[in-house]
């Protein structure tokens, strides 16, 4: 009998599974350390205020209580870094204010940690953060970006005058306002891009332990990419050496971007555990997440669109407020600019484009990158555009997408905001998902769904996105302190098994079935004899982590990277076993071969002689099988596709059910067709909880409204549908393996397919825009603000 | 959680003995609300009485009554065969209340002794003119609800049983509050011995009321259309981040009719 097929394209299911449905994986808090104390941290419950006093006493006299720490003991240590700097439109770099590990002098969100509590217990270290007495006297505080811009606003920080963080901009605006000077119509769209809480299903966890006899540290936590966490705590907050630092993220449940910032509890227990010679343990409480986890999206915008008498688009002009909390989280200024303003041609070849981004400060927990970061905006706001366009001229939303798509033959394209698209076909995707979807059939089921009193609206969005990230020579130029290659260490045992050393990081995404089935198809060992071990930066070499949908694009590459050089020493060691020159060595399916001749050694008998190497070209080549590559990509990848969704509104009610939805994405090459079903369907429950259901809603003043499932509405199984999921690909064509990356596209290409579903379905009230998210409250607000006009 | 003391009595006498003698004592039921208010630190009760020793758990069906013991279970009442058939719309309500751990933990007495004004059981209590009995007296429906998270318990008297006079048609209906699925309105309409009751829980500032316009117009005419003109104020109403009072008040008039439609 032949073994199954389980190389690139087989739906291998998820080997990580059984770990994780028995209740075997090892998450953070599993693991427990000797000797171990527990921190608790005490958080302000004012949203902007100055520090009067800290009393300390009561709490550090408290039973079990091991230390209790405010911001004078942290004064050696530095603040947290962020990891981009963007420049202004005048070319000063952005206000980056200091980001303390603990408040100093003044607390600037509801959440800001203010004092740690260590103590032998976590039962007695609460106790005794309650005993502390601080004293807070309110200032004045605000929690929207327009509220923060208005004059005579609280000021979040004194050395950013004005609120403002940066004033960017990109794209040529003399040619945007000559397009717009000779367009036959300008439409303008004002629309929100509403706050989100990323609420991975495992709240955040730092252990850190430090071992006197070598002074080692290692800090075990819920990260998306450890190697980064060692680097910004070791060399910017705590000055630990690389190699006295050791950053562990074991399972990890759930980041959507949440868990690649460097957060200040890391460096807090990592610093307390040298200090005390204690492990000391921190984890989060679900309603502490809700105000200390980075936040997503909020942005404020005004889009407008220049187009001729035919519908050509001709020019998109964007402006937008984005809201950046009250501290920079590691990659926040990266997200409104070059995750965003990047992606607003879309797939759409409009000819000039200006985007101008004020980021602000405000009171309220720092936003940055969730799942999507910044290309949710760019397509919310382009794809609603696109409908406001057709609102306002009678255009059909489907002729004026073909009509204004970059044609097939146009790639590579270069966009007039700094991305060069290597491939694409989003003629075909929309086709193939108006087809899915029936598209063609929606009047008669608008009829039905009207016979039985129910309004019903359909919704299509295109997107486009960038992802696989990031060239290192691009995003440095761009401001990105950082490097954004990958690197894997392809391991070759002597018996022909393999364990591969990625640097990026799994955290619900597969990457121990996926990555094994890249050695499967390129090297022909078998699925089974394939090991993945990631999240440890004392066993990987070194790795930038896993977000922006970039484990299998660079990831990946840097896997083929490095099975290029076993198979290249391969190639030398079997051309030495079997008397050949090494340019008649094919490789292929697990085997070496003399060309045109019955001669070959499989893999595994290469194996063992090169780590058994009597009879061994041991003056050319080392002994072993063991390679490491790190692989610097060389642009972007560009997946794409086109979401239809179908809804229905309840107008007694205004209550909105999904009743289809069909994607047909564009990923390039696919490896394991099922769990990138899984990819899209839950990033598109994602994008249907921003469209329909999550909202984090803070007060005028900064209080956070939405601080828990009492409040924040998570999507539930029953608010979602079965979803039609296919692709059409095209291959990247600057990897090699044609990957492009499928974790975030739910999350992009599904919320304006659902407002422009929701919008047309009440296009009978003369409903032209709504924002995020379409509550049933909003939408019984319009309806009834429609029949009292009509009264 | 703080520190407290347990007591887990096994006679009613040694109940209400333990709660008159501490007035920090609380009662513990199925503890859906209680446990995670005490694991928020929100509560800080000396001793916790529990009362799964009592023997309070059951379902008795006589001609005209169902009769729930206290510690029953709403997934006990959901699944009875003999409350199906008895009051439909009472086993219903019991099993939409919360997810299947809250059904299996949750139960009536303590539902009602906490009165939360977006608990679905006061609906039904006050709709079908149920009496409360506990281990002083009987507590008719219309005394027993006083206001949001108040009732007309002693600090000592402990619910032991409930009786719902079996209606001629009842339903519930409950438009669920997005992100806790508590009901945001919930309306339980019957008609019967006890005559046309209509009772609204989740909307009102007060906790559960009896919506007596509604009733008025059902008292004419048992059916949806007659409540065509009925209007409630939202001047009475909960308003929060995920429905105002005017969305409220309108809900209550769409819920009611769907409920009489569904009470057929």
């Amino acid at each position: 009998m032949n073994a199954p097929f389980e190389g690139i394209g087989a739906s291998v299911r998820r080997k990580e599974d059984l770990r994780f449905i028995s209740g075997r994986g090892n998450y953070t808090d599993d693991i427990n350390r000797p000797n171990q104390t527990h921190a608790v941290i005490r958080r302000s419950d004012r949203p902007h205020a100055t520090i009067v006093k800290i009393d300390t006493a009561a709490a550090k006299a408290a039973p079990g209580v091991v230390a209790v720490y405010t911001a004078e003991d942290l004064a050696a240590i530095g603040g947290l870094p962020c990891g981009w700097q963007i420049h202004s439109k005048d070319g000063s770099p952005m206000n980056e204010p200091k980001h303390p590990v603990l408040a100093e002098g003044k607390v600037r969100h509801v959440g800001d940690p203010i004092a740690v509590v260590i103590a032998e217990t976590k039962q007695q270290a609460r106790d005794a953060a309650e005993l502390l007495v601080i004293e807070l006297k309110d200032l004045p505080s605000t929690a929207t970006v327009t509220d923060a811009l208005k004059p005579g606003a609280g000021q979040v920080h004194d050395n950013a005058p004005g609120n403002v963080c940066y004033d960017w901009h990109l794209g040529d605006k003399e040619a945007v306002e000559a397009a717009f000077a000779k367009a036959a119509k300008v439409v303008t769209l004002d629309l929100e891009n509403s706050r989100m809480i990323p609420n991975a299903m495992e709240p955040r966890v730092a252990l850190a332990e430090f071992d006197r006899s070598t002074s080692d540290y290692t800090l075990y936590t819920t990260s998306q990419n450890p190697h980064v966490i060692r680097l910004l705590m070791g060399a910017f907050v705590l000055g630990l050496p690389e190699h006295k630092l050791r950053v562990v993220a074991p399972d990890v449940g759930g980041g959507f971007g949440s868990k690649i910032f460097h957060y200040a509890e890391e460096a807090l227990v990592t610093w307390a555990a040298g200090k005390l010679g204690r492990p000391v343990k921190w984890t989060a409480e679900r309603s502490e997440s809700f105000m200390s986890d980075a936040h997503g999206r909020d942005h404020v915008s005004t889009a407008q669109m220049a187009v001729d008498a035919q519908g050509n688009f001709l020019a998109l002009k964007v402006s937008t407020l984005a809201n950046m909390g009250a501290y920079l989280s590691t990659f926040a200024p990266a997200v409104p600019t070059y995750l965003y303003g990047t992606l607003l041609a879309g797939t759409y070849k409009t000819p000039a484009i200006y985007v101008e981004v004020k980021a602000v400060f405000t009171n309220t927990v720092p936003v940055d990158a969730y799942r999507g970061a910044g290309r949710p905006e760019a397509s919310f706001l382009l794809e609603r555009l696109v409908d406001a366009v057709c609102h306002d001229t009678g255009a059909d939303p489907v002729a004026i997408r073909r009509q204004n798509f970059i044609p097939r033959d146009a790639f590579p394209y270069q966009t007039p905001v700094a991305l060069q698209y290597d491939s694409g076909d989003y003629f075909t995707t929309l086709d193939v998902a108006l087809k899915n979807a029936d598209y063609a059939g929606f009047p008669a089921r608008k009829a039905a769904a009207a016979a039985k009193g129910k309004l019903r609206g359909i919704g299509v969005s295109t997107y486009i996105e960038a992802c696989g990230i990031a060239p290192s020579a691009v995003v440095g130029s761009l401001g990105a302190r950082a490097g954004l290659y990958e690197v894997a260490n392809i391991r070759v045992h002597p018996t022909g098994s393999v364990t591969v050393f990625t640097g990026t990081h799994s955290h619900g995404q597969g990457h121990e079935t996926t990555l094994a089935q890249l050695v499967t198809s390129q090297l022909g060992v078998p699925f089974s004899q394939v090991d993945i071990v990631h999240g440890d930066t004392a066993k990987i070499p070194f790795g930038m982590g896993t977000y922006g949908s970039r484990s299998l694009a660079v990831g990946g590459s840097a896997m083929v990277k490095a099975m290029d050089k076993i198979i290249a020493k391969g190639k030398k060691i079997a051309a030495h076993l079997m008397e050949a020159s090494v340019e008649d060595i094919e490789f292929a399916d697990g085997s070496f071969k003399v060309a045109g001749t019955d001669k070959v050694k499989t893999l595994s008998e290469i194996a063992l002689t090169a780590y058994v190497p009597h009879n061994y070209p041991i003056t050319e080549i080392e002994p072993g099988l063991d390679e490491t590559a790190f692989y610097d990509p060389a642009n972007f990848t560009f997946p794409g596709g086109c979401h239809v969704c179908e809804v229905e509104i309840d107008p007694e009610t205004g209550v909105t059910s999904i009743v289809n939805f069909t994607a047909v994405d564009d990923f390039g090459r696919v490896v394991n067709p099922m769990i990138v079903e899984g990819q899209v369907q839950g990033g598109i429950a994602q994008g249907i909880g921003q469209a329909l259901l999550e909202h984090a809603i803070y007060d005028e003043s900064g209080q956070l409204l939405s601080g828990s499932y009492m409040d924040y509405t998570m999507p539930r199984a029953d608010d979602l549908i079965n979803i039609s999921s296919a692709t059409e690909n095209t291959l990247c064509t600057h990897n090699p393996l044609g990957v492009k990356g499928c974790g975030e596209a739910g999350t992009i290409g599904s919320p304006p397919a659902v407002i422009n579903a929701v919008v047309n379905a009440l296009k009978e009230y003369g409903v032209r825009h709504i924002n995020m998210p379409a509550s049933p409250q909003k939408i019984w607000g319009i309806i009834n603000a429609g029949r009292m006009a009509a009264e | 959680m703080y520190d407290f003391a347990y007591q887990k009595p096994s006679s009613l006498a040694d109940a209400a003995r333990a709660l008159a003698s501490d007035a920090d004592a609380k009662v513990l039921a199925g503890g859906q609300t209680l446990i995670p208010v005490l694991k928020q630190r929100l509560n800080k009760p000396s001793t916790v009485i529990d009362l799964s020793k009592l023997g309070l758990a059951g379902i008795k069906v006589s001609g005209d009554a169902v009769t729930i013991g206290a510690m029953t279970t709403h997934a006990a009442v959901a699944a009875s065969a003999e409350v199906k058939r008895a009051i439909p719309a009472l086993a219903a309500l019991a099993g939409g209340i919360g997810d299947i751990q809250v059904r299996n933990r949750g139960t009536i007495g303590g539902s009602l002794a906490n009165n939360d004004p977006s608990a679905c059981y006061p609906a039904a209590v006050l709709a079908l003119g149920a009496t409360i009995t506990t281990n002083k007296r009987s507590i008719s429906a219309d005394d027993y609800f006083q206001g949001m998270f108040t009732t007309a318990l002693a600090a000592d008297e402990v619910i032991t049983e409930v009786s719902f006079p079996v209606p001629a048609r009842a339903a519930y209906v409950k438009f669920k509050n997005p992100a806790s699925r508590y009901a945001m309105v919930g309306v339980f309409v019957a008609t019967g011995p006890k005559g046309v009751r209509v009772a609204v829980t989740g909307a009102g500032q007060g906790g559960v009321f009896r919506h007596t316009a509604a009733e008025a117009a059902l008292g004419k005419s048992w059916s949806a259309a007659a409540l065509d003109g009925v209007s409630i104020s939202p001047d009475n109403m909960n308003s929060d981040i995920h429905a105002s009072a005017p969305y409220r008040a309108h809900l209550v008039g769409v819920i009611t009719r769907r409920a009489v439609a569904a009470a057929g």
